[in-house]
């Protein structure tokens, strides 16, 4: 039986009438998810169109300089490495460890219910905050002036909410029965937690990390605000050095008025994208490499 | 909360043995259960960190600015010869920005999230949700060159009175970089509502449009403020874009189109200049930091309220 033979030509009319709107609004809704890909490939173009003819070997050779022609990120590069490999150091280890309390050891009390909001809320607290806080607590606090080793300390607080969360997350994920399995045979809760739940959690907590560590190499706001420099002409010789970082230095060449400092800019964006794009390609591959199935 | 339940499988047994090992004393348990209490604990100690950082500097700025002055003065010139500490052109910056950021997140980040989570098909979604978790990614500094360099110059053609650094750039390519994150916490909220509602609702001859909007948007409605709340609290506190292109003027304005300054892009701009430790433009940037710390912990609070409790359970 069709529609129209028990609908009136007005019913019949309206009906179609609803229709044209779903459609209609079905355009629209598209059109919202698309415009933000549109915007993205804009963005793109736009950076790789003003970038790429200064993508040359000087790029990474050269230390920043008055002249466009002879500036490079080498510095940056540097800055960047070891801040990513000191933050990855610290963050890591204390991140899987508050997600193994949280997960395997917590009671369902007050304190642990209140450790939960506090993290949540940490994710949420803007970056810059965290730079005043590293400012204030690293950088004049512990006197560790404006070195590598407090724009570190910074940033492994800024990321350990991600990587906690992303750790619980792989935790949980694992299976109670494993547990089980080897509390039967006798072993004690860190046994348990280190031969069986860790290992097959692996995967998931590396993914989470390295997700984080990509957040951490991208962020500029609160290494600015503890002092991380722009114009640095020496390599970097340990965690006590000053010390800039790509953000920082692609922000510098924004910020000159010289058209070629900023092309210069865009060739430094080209770069970050790069190093992202790495990073999260070895998220996606040890995801894929390390998932074990039960 | 695992080990809550699963414990007494090891200990409470009644033979000679398990007594004896329940007596054994595990120092090594002992210890590395503390130790992995310590690490939880640091986000604690961060939390404290920065209320007693902002706080204390706070305080040493309230001995010499007068706390009045800050909340009815309307100028901000801390770093002029003639100084005047009243936060409001900061705080007019700061929402000016983020209000035309939601402009363009909020309508735009919900339709996003409708289509995904009632029009698309399963392929669909599997591009599209990685392409915009990219838009979400990238760094903000990025963003904030892209503002700069590809959006002024564009509004310039358009309305010949922008100044080169303005809130709408910044306006406009922060609400793009938010999208996502709406999109992703709503698709979330209108997926967890259950199939049931949709098939009553179909089965008394509503549109799919009608079934979109009066059921699932409703029932999620609590999800989805929670991310509107959200990216208001990101917008308030995003500080490479609106350092770049928003310029540095900190005015009472409306006009999207002048140069104006945020409370982020202040301390940006304090940061960068050589200030000793307890000069009075140091000790600003807590002031205002404790300020924006205070607006995003409300939203934040609220935020979370809402998700908590006013989440409709279903099944």
């Amino acid at each position: 039986m069709n529609t129209s033979d028990f609908l009136s030509p007005v019913e019949l009319q309206r009906l179609q009438q609803r229709k044209r709107y779903g459609k209609l609004f079905e355009l629209f809704a598209l059109m919202a998810v698309l415009i933000g890909i549109v915007v993205l490939l804009t963005l793109l173009i736009d950076v790789f169109l003003d970038g790429l003819p200064w993508l040359r070997p000087e790029l990474f050779t050269q230390f920043p300089s008055r002249f466009p022609e002879k500036a490079g990120l080498r510095s940056a590069l540097q800055g960047t490495l070891w801040l990513a490999v000191i933050t990855a150091v610290l963050s890591f280890p204390i991140g899987v460890a508050a997600a193994i309390y949280l997960e395997e050891y917590a009671q369902d009390n007050w304190f642990t219910r209140f450790i939960e909001i506090n993290i949540s809320n940490l994710a949420g607290v803007p970056s810059i905050i965290y730079g005043l806080l590293g400012l204030g607590l690293f950088v004049y606090g512990l006197n560790l002036g404006r070195s590598l080793l407090a724009g570190a300390l910074t940033m492994t607080l800024l990321i350990l909410p991600t990587v906690i969360v992303a750790s619980r997350e792989a935790i949980r994920a694992v299976p109670r029965s494993i547990r089980l399995a080897a509390f039967g045979v006798g072993a004690t809760p860190w046994q348990t937690v280190r031969d069986h739940v860790l290992p097959y959690a692996m995967s998931g907590i590396l993914t989470g990390t390295i997700l984080a560590m990509s957040r951490a190499i991208g962020e500029t706001a609160p290494l600015i605000t503890i002092g991380a420099l722009t114009y640095i002409r020496f390599d970097l010789r340990g965690p006590l050095d000053i010390f800039t970082v790509l953000p920082i230095q692609i922000f510098n060449w924004i910020s000159l008025p010289q058209k070629e400092f900023q092309q210069l800019a865009a060739a430094g964006i080209i770069v970050l994208l790069g190093v992202l794009l790495l990073l999260n390609t070895t998220a996606i591959i040890l995801r894929i490499r390390l998932q074990k199935r039960w | 909360m695992e080990t809550a339940k699963t414990a007494p499988l090891t200990t409470t047994s009644p033979s000679p043995i398990a007594q004896a090992l329940k007596r054994r004393p595990r120092t090594v348990e002992r210890l590395i259960q503390t130790g992995l209490l310590i690490c939880a604990a640091v986000s604690i100690l961060t939390t404290l960190g920065i209320v007693l950082t902002l706080l204390r500097e706070t305080i040493l700025f309230f001995q010499q600015v007068s706390i009045v002055e800050f909340f009815t003065e309307t100028r901000w010139t801390p770093l002029f010869a003639s100084k005047k500490f009243g936060i409001w052109p900061l705080v007019n910056g700061t929402v000016l920005v983020a209000a035309g950021a939601m402009i363009i997140a909020l309508p735009l980040g919900l339709l996003a999230a409708i289509y995904m989570s009632e029009y698309a098909s399963e392929n669909m979604r599997r591009i599209l949700k990685p392409i915009l978790e990219v838009l979400a990614g990238i760094p903000t500094v990025v963003y904030g060159y892209f503002a700069l360099l590809f959006v002024t110059p564009l509004l310039k053609s358009i309305f010949p009175q922008t100044q080169t650094f303005n809130g709408a750039s910044a306006s406009i390519v922060m609400g793009f970089m938010i999208l996502p994150m709406v999109a992703s916490i709503s698709e979330d909220a209108l997926s967890a509502v259950p199939r049931s509602l949709r098939d009553a609702a179909y089965a008394l001859g509503a549109t799919k449009l009608e079934v979109s909007t009066q059921i699932v948007v409703p029932a999620a409605l609590s999800g989805i403020s929670a991310s509107f709340i959200l990216a208001v609290s990101r917008a308030i506190g995003e500080t490479m874009i609106v350092a770049i292109a928003a310029g540095q003027q900190p005015k009472l304005t409306l006009n999207p189109l002048e140069s104006i300054e945020t409370m982020t892009a202040y301390i940006v701009q304090v940061s960068l200049g050589d200030t000793p430790q307890q000069s009075l433009a140091y000790l600003t940037i807590f002031a205002v930091g404790a300020m924006l710390f205070f607006m995003t912990l409300v939203m934040n609070v609220i935020s979370h309220f809402l998700t908590r409790r006013f989440r409709e359970v279903y099944e």
